[in-house]
């Protein structure tokens, strides 16, 4: 037809248009070629040429393959459906299929020629239609041909019914209330001897089955024996060349067959008992040497993995298992691995068995089999067996490729963290893995760490020196390297003096100045990131105090960053230089050992998943005067410059942690609060104790603490810390005695710090919006039990001399927000009023803990009648929101 | 369920989309761009079936052409393989030995051959014979209406003469 065609028109053939396209060299020809015949086909189809029509779909069908967009084909298809001829309907209905899908409105223009044709005389059109429509209808399409169907499904041709049969599958799918009718209809198929029917018929039923309770109901009544005999006729039929797949005769309907017996044996022992004979003798008669007879032994295991128990069986499915995890061919491995995760709550003990082969699967070539074997042996994993198990882990570890590793280390974290026996295990497999693969180490699993480090405390000499070696041999992993030089800063004299050695350590012995050394080393270190290096700094700081004679040596590597472009760690340097520098008496306070980490309370606030990062850059604040400084108000608690207020910001606190090297965010877990505010409070107290020097030489931070402190507990201190009127910013203010005392006083008179942030984690009320004209302040409060959603009470102030009116504040926030802006108290900000309208939003994170809060904002006011506008982004909102 | 049918080439070229599943014109670029990156790299002895996005992906090589089919979790991929060798061979007899290049001129072929064996991504005929004896029916169809056509151009042809 082609060529006759040509004849009549200008328009290329198909043939040649795939054989140009084919013939380009370059993307840019092929879209030449592509636009050149798009525009003929756009030109033929405004012509309405009706001999180009079949031609210009085919086409538009190629061009879609190659992914140019076709859409102005989609009405060709509708035209050539509803046109008479077999071969029109033909390329219409495929072109429907290909170029459209469910969602788009022109499909329902289609309903009308799809009903004709379900009714049509010849049944090749009635199977194209069924063809079309159950490839792609949507829920109004299927609810309006459904009755068609449904008539089709006892048509004179079987190669119609079956058609009918999968096509009720997307109907009901699509509209289940329509499931009921369709029971009746199904059960007369499932008594079919054309398999293609029988087939299609068993398919609809299951699906059936999952989406009609009353459907399974019946089934299970009436058909179970029926299915049962029709399995035992196929298993026992003689070889039928005609469905021959791969050896074995109608593999397909065998798994169908199997598949619907097991939906209707899973809960219900009476039916499992009649199909238990024909099970066992599937499972033991099917030839396992054929992918085919395999795929029937796959599904057969998991019928009877499923079905009501019945021991025998089960051993038998155990035993097949147990055969495709020994087998060569990959796929069937795949297979059993997959399956023993499900057999796994059946019989633990049966998989246990098979353990030593998964572990070798873990160590496969093949990605998709290491990543079964891994997730089989985490469920696998026990207090019994999980030393050699991890063992066997981590020694992969050290020749996995690259990209298991992530996967790998996690598992075997999560397994260590999970199952460890005692604390020196744990301590190793994590110095291990550290080693290996420490740069794809999670941080929190780090700070797990270091809170279980810490809390050993005969084993922190062991750690420390073991961590000194490790550093030696792998410095290029950067956890590990975090870990170590935290160690170093704190337990550094244990490193040096060889306290606390256990049996099996090999002796060691490292001076003052090869420990520095290690430190140093991790600062210079190219790869070294931020938080690396920060955390290096006060590890240094720590060891001047532990190590006197390298004192100098290290003020100088301090000194070093003084002129660091990095803000953090330029801060930390001139910070941890004026300690050296100045403050040599209370030096040694300051930097004593960490008190111990509380691990309940670091459980506790991993559960509630507030996923929190060491601090590694300083938010900046604008002060009321326009300069943008450093908000660190734990910086003025040390007296080191400032003479200004800074507003406290949740860098303040984020200070803190880093000075503390843990991360401790303000944010203490909802089933512990008091004994998280209780660590937050040690923590300080540590910090505090700075002040015991000047006061008497031992330096006993509780004692000290409650020598300054006579009425309120200190936990209410610390709370203050970061709310919206803190202590410290008072501090400052008071008249400098010393700046030790100061502090010391400065906290104590301000105790009585807001009680109603006890419970809620509170967060730091932030200048949200600041220009010449107007000053915007957010404070925060979140509900109890929902982390996700934040109430924001949102302050104006006028800074200027003229009142505003009509004022109107409008905020847009990202997808992933939702954002509820409450009426502002008034529409008129009076001259130079401070906080003179509020505002209360209600923002809902839906990515709670992985993305920030951000916002962008937009006031219109008027000022002596002239339209006044402002807008802003904010995105310094505390963390955590 | 079998939630669409992909034929790539090995340089990465689609001779073949079939989706059961909606999925919008521009998800269905990423899919591909996505799942011929996985396949195409993985090597010649590794397992045939590759984890994606919480689905499972069935892919057989023949020749020059790679086969894939996307199934659910639970779904038996030692059977899909059976399915795709299935199609393969129905092709073949078909086309009679059948190469990448009959795929491409007579791509729409190939997809009714499919619309008889697949329909709402679940096998329809386990039988080549009736898939064949289908596809025969409909195609003598076809003949004989540009049989028709031709007759009747032939006329008009001689009438303008």
């Amino acid at each position: 037809m082609d060529s006759i065609i040509s004849t009549f028109t200008s328009g290329t053939r198909l043939r040649d248009m795939i054989r140009a396209i084919r013939a380009c060299k370059t993307a840019a020809e092929e879209r030449a070629v592509v636009r050149k015949e798009c525009a003929a086909i756009r030109a033929s189809i405004n012509e309405n040429d009706q001999e180009e029509r079949h031609r210009n779909l085919a086409k538009l069908m190629f061009i879609h393959m190659l992914g140019y967009p076709t859409h102005f084909g989609q009405m060709e298809c509708l035209k050539l459906i509803a046109s008479s001829g077999f071969p029109e309907k033909r390329i219409g209905y495929l072109g429907l299929m290909l170029l459209l899908d469910e969602r788009q409105e022109v499909l329902m223009l289609v309903t009308n020629s799809l009903k004709q044709d379900l009714n049509h005389m010849n049944p090749y059109i009635v199977g194209l239609a069924l063809c079309a429509l159950g490839n792609i209808c949507s829920a109004e399409m299927a609810r309006d041909l459904a009755p068609e169907v449904e008539r089709l499904l006892q048509f004179r041709d079987p190669n119609i019914r079956k058609k009918a049969a999968l096509c009720s599958i997307r109907i009901i799918k699509k509209v289940p209330d329509l499931a009921e009718n369709f029971i009746n209809p199904t059960a007369s198929l499932l008594k079919e001897k054309h398999h293609g029917v029988l087939i299609t018929g068993i398919q609809l039923c299951t699906d059936l089955c999952k989406l009609c309770p009353e459907a399974l109901e019946y089934f299970r009544k009436k058909c179970t024996e029926v299915l049962v005999k029709t399995l035992r006729d196929v298993v026992n039929s003689p070889y039928t060349p005609e469905y021959d797949i791969g050896g074995i005769t109608d593999p397909f309907l065998h798994i169908r067959l199997l598949r619907l017996l097991r939906v209707l044996g899973q809960g219900d022992t009476d039916a499992s008992d009649c199909m238990n004979d024909i099970l066992a003798q599937v499972a033991s008669k099917t030839e396992s040497n054929k992918n085919a007879g395999n795929a029937i032994l796959y599904e057969c295991v998991e019928t009877i993995m499923s079905i009501e128990d019945n021991g025998g069986l089960r051993v038998l499915a155990i035993n097949i298992l147990g055969r495709f995890l020994s087998n060569r061919d990959n796929n069937i491995r795949y297979v059993a691995l997959n399956m023993l995760m499900k057999a796994i709550s059946v019989d633990s003990q049966a998989v246990q068995r098979h353990r030593t082969t998964i572990l070798e699967c873990v160590k496969d070539t093949d990605a998709s089999i290491r990543k079964r074997a891994l997730e089989l042996v985490y469920l696998l994993m026990n207090e019994t067996n999980v030393e050699p198990l991890t063992k066997e882990l981590i020694e992969y570890l050290e020749v996995s490729d690259q990209e298991f590793k992530g996967d790998l280390t996690a598992k075997i974290c999560s397994i260590v963290e999970k199952f460890s026996p005692n604390k020196i295990w744990y301590i190793d497999q994590m110095l291990k893995v550290l080693s290996e693969a420490g740069n794809f180490v999670k941080d929190e699993v780090c700070h797990a760490l270091i809170v279980v480090i810490s809390n050993a405390a005969d084993l922190h000499g062991y750690t420390v020196r073991a961590l000194y070696r490790l550093f030696q041999a792998s410095p290029e992993q950067e956890s590990l390297v975090r870990v170590a030089v935290w160690c170093i800063g704190e337990y550094g004299d244990l490193l040096i003096s060889n306290i606390g050695m256990l049996d099996i350590e090999d002796p060691l012995t490292v001076t003052e100045s090869d420990a520095v050394d290690v430190v140093e080393i991790a600062m210079k270190r190219h790869s070294s990131d931020l938080t690396t290096k920060a955390m290096t700094l006060i590890a240094l700081l720590k060891l001047s105090s532990r190590f006197p004679s390298c004192s100098e040596r290290i003020r100088e590597i301090i000194v070093q960053h003084k002129g660091n472009f990095v803000l953090e760690l330029q801060q930390r340097s001139i910070e941890f230089n004026s300690i050296l520098d100045k403050h040599k008496n209370i030096r040694s306070a300051l930097v004593e050992r960490m008190p111990v980490l509380d691990e309940a309370t670091f459980s506790g606030r991993k559960s509630s998943s507030v996923p929190t990062t060491v601090s590694t850059s300083a938010t900046s604040l604008k002060a009321p005067n326009g300069t943008v400084k450093p908000a660190a108000p734990l910086v003025d608690l040390l007296d080191l410059s400032s003479d200004d207020v800074p507003a406290p910001s949740s860098s303040g606190f984020d200070f803190l942690q880093d000075l503390l090297g843990v991360d401790m965010a303000p944010s203490s877990a909802p089933s512990n609060p008091n004994q998280a505010t209780k660590t937050r409070a040690d923590a300080l107290l540590d910090l505090l104790s700075i002040g015991s020097s000047p006061l008497q030489n031992s330096p006993s931070s509780i004692d000290i603490i409650s020598l300054s402190q006579e009425k309120p507990p200190p936990v209410v201190a610390l709370d203050g810390l970061p709310s919206p009127s803190p202590a410290p910013s008072r501090a400052a203010s008071q008249p400098t005695v010393g700046p030790i005392l100061d502090l010391l006083d400065g906290l104590s008179s301000h105790l009585p710090a807001p009680e109603n942030n006890r419970t809620s984690p509170a967060y730091p009320s932030i200048v949200a919006f600041e220009s010449s004209n107007l000053r915007i302040n957010f404070s925060f409060s979140k509900t109890d039990g929902n982390p996700q959603s934040t109430e924001v009470k949102a302050t104006f102030s006028n800074l200027s001399q003229n009142v505003y009116t009509d004022f109107i504040f409008q905020a847009a926030v990202p997808k992933f927000l939702q954002l509820h802006l409450d009426p502002a108290s008034s529409n008129t900000l009076p001259a130079g009023g401070a906080d003179s309208v509020k505002q209360t939003l209600n923002i809902t994170n839906t990515q709670h803990g992985k993305k920030s809060l951000v916002m962008r904002i937009r006031v219109a006011y008027k000022v002596n009648g002239k339209d006044m506008l402002e807008e802003g982004q904010i995105s310094h909102f505390p963390r955590g929101l | 369920m079998i939630h669409f049918v992909l034929l790539v080439s090995r340089q990465g070229k689609v001779r073949l989309t079939k989706w059961y599943s909606p999925y919008s014109q521009k998800e269905r670029t990423k899919v591909i761009r996505e799942l011929t990156g996985l396949i195409l790299t993985r090597g010649l002895k590794l397992c045939n079936f590759v984890e994606w996005r919480g689905y499972k992906v069935v892919y057989k090589r023949y020749a020059s052409l790679y086969f894939c089919m996307c199934i659910d979790q639970d779904d038996n991929e030692l059977e899909v393989l059976e399915i795709i060798h299935h199609y393969v061979e129905t092709l073949d007899r078909y086309f009679g030995s059948v190469c990448e290049l009959d795929l491409i001129f007579n791509f729409h072929k190939a997809y009714y051959i499919l619309d008889e064996l697949l329909l709402a991504g679940e096998l329809q005929e386990p039988s080549k014979k009736i898939v064949a004896r289908l596809i025969a029916g409909q195609d003598s169809l076809v003949e004989a209406a540009k049989e028709e056509a031709n007759s009747i151009s032939n006329i008009i042809a001689q009438a303008t003469k």
